[in-house]
């Protein structure tokens, strides 16, 4: 057996040092949900592990107002669902993180583990794209800002820089008349991993729609920003037509694998279902905002 | 290898520990310390019939390292019954039969005592959802479920 070492520092400056110091060999212990079942199973092997959950930046949720808030990467997915005010302005988002995994699982894993695992299939991935949350990344070089879209550069791979640690991530303030929503398919009924998911994120302005964003997971190597599902809904009413054209961009995103789950045409299909559903959900919010 | 040294509380008890950095949890809790309670289904985070609580919030023992336990609150199945007396949950679970082989249940009644910690008037479905982590291949669930929708009337009932 490998000699592993445990640390758990107080500052972002001390992980980031200690990710440098163990060259490639070290991992980020968050939630843990994903790194403990990759280190029994042999897929992953650290010499070092930084046990981030002592920093109290990574570990709080923060109301910046009209409806921004800043989250820790390593706040369980149980502290974002009991967050009223967060919950209220931002449901897509938090539905979409409470959807990972049971009870047990939710008490300990993040958003941001769920994040720099970098499944295509993660569900908070579409949820944040559509939100248009802000990375914030602390490494040796000071900080630096990203849209969480360009996180993920492949399955399972990240554009993190060695001794770069994901602290936080933002969602933006909404005008009034704005709502999210998140939907996937999966074979049963919970607790499954996502064939399809997609997040809708829109605002209402005098029956117009006058911003939208679409994230799309699941049906690609990364998760997706769908630029032309946005597009064809901004300006509309939000009409049958409109929702077929964004549906249309979805299915012409997709660029998917056959697997156990799923096959190509079976994702491409419920991709643009799932859109409308997933609007229609979020146009409900909306409106009541 | 070097042992850590780590210093936490189980069940009430101050504790005191020697484990290997990527040692779990649950083989601390079951092979340091003797508290067989906790089983191993799955080691993956599937089956919960690890599931204890650390300070207050239910998780998988098998997905926590034991370094983490460092200044830390664990409840195990060990800390439900106090003494001889058995607790409600515990007592339901033998009246309705809610067990067969009994692999599952110490994660179970872990996992419904956090539920009705939080809230003692759950919806069949929000019971359901929430040991929807916790696996069991014998009982078809309906009879846990009665179990916990019981204990929880009966907390309302002394409550009044
Ligand atoms: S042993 Fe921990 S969830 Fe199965
Ligand atoms: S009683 Fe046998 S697994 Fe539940």
């Amino acid at each position: 057996m490998n000699d592993v070492r445990y640390s758990a520092p107080n500052s972002l400056d001390e992980a980031s040092k200690a990710m440098m110091a163990a060259g490639g060999a070290g991992r980020i212990l968050a939630g843990g949900t994903d790194l403990l079942v990759q280190m029994r199973s042999g897929m992953q092997k650290p010499g070092v592990i930084v046990d981030i959950k002592k920093i109290d930046e990574m570990m709080s949720i923060q109301d910046l107002g009209g409806g921004s808030f800043r989250i820790g990467a390593a706040v369980s997915g149980a502290l974002i669902g009991e967050h009223k005010a967060l919950k209220k302005a931002w449901p897509g988002v938090v539905e979409a993180i409470n959807l990972i995994g049971s009870k047990q699982i939710q008490g300990r894993a993040s958003a941001g583990g769920n994040l720099c695992n970098a499944s295509p299939a993660a569900d908070s991935g579409p949820a944040l794209v559509a939100a248009g949350a802000m990375l914030t990344i602390h490494g040796p070089n000071g900080r630096r800002e990203i849209p969480v879209e360009k996180l993920h550069s492949g399955p399972g791979r990240t554009t993190l820089a060695p001794g770069e640690i994901l602290v936080s991530f933002t969602l933006p303030a909404r005008p009034k008349g704005s709502s999210d929503a998140y939907l996937r398919l999966i074979p049963r009924t919970e607790m499954d991993i996502a064939v399809v998911g997609v997040g809708v994120n829109l605002t209402i302005s005098g029956g117009k729609c006058t911003a939208a964003r679409v994230g799309l997971g699941a049906v690609a190597p990364t998760v997706l920003l769908v630029e032309d599902a946005g597009k064809a809904l901004v300006g509309s009413s939000l009409d049958d037509a409109a929702l077929e054209k964004a549906a249309a961009a979805c299915r012409a995103a997709c660029k998917p694998i056959n697997d156990k789950r799923g096959t190509i045409e079976y994702r491409t299909k419920i991709a643009g279902v799932l859109l409308k559903r997933s609007a229609a959900i979020a146009i409900e919010r909306a409106k009541g905002n | 290898m070097a042992k850590m040294h780590i210093t936490t509380t189980i069940n009430g008890e101050p504790t005191e520990f020697l484990c290997d950095p990527q040692q779990s949890m649950l083989d601390v809790l079951r092979d340091n310390l003797g508290l067989t309670g906790s089983k191993e289904g799955c080691g993956s985070g599937d089956c919960g019939a690890c599931s204890i609580t650390l300070d207050g919030r239910l998780v998988c023992a098998c997905l926590m390292l034991a370094p983490e336990a460092e200044g830390k609150k664990i409840e195990t199945v060990e800390g439900i019954a106090k003494g001889d007396q058995l607790h409600p949950l515990q007592k339901k679970f033998v009246e309705f039969a809610a067990l067969q082989c009994g692999i599952c249940t110490p994660g179970v009644l872990v996992a419904a005592k956090a539920l009705l910690e939080k809230n003692n008037n759950p919806t069949e479905t929000e019971v359901r959802f929430w040991l929807a982590g916790n696996l069991c291949r014998c009982t078809g669930y309906d009879k846990i479920i009665r179990a916990v929708m019981d204990v929880a009337a009966d907390m309302r009932g002394a409550a009044r």
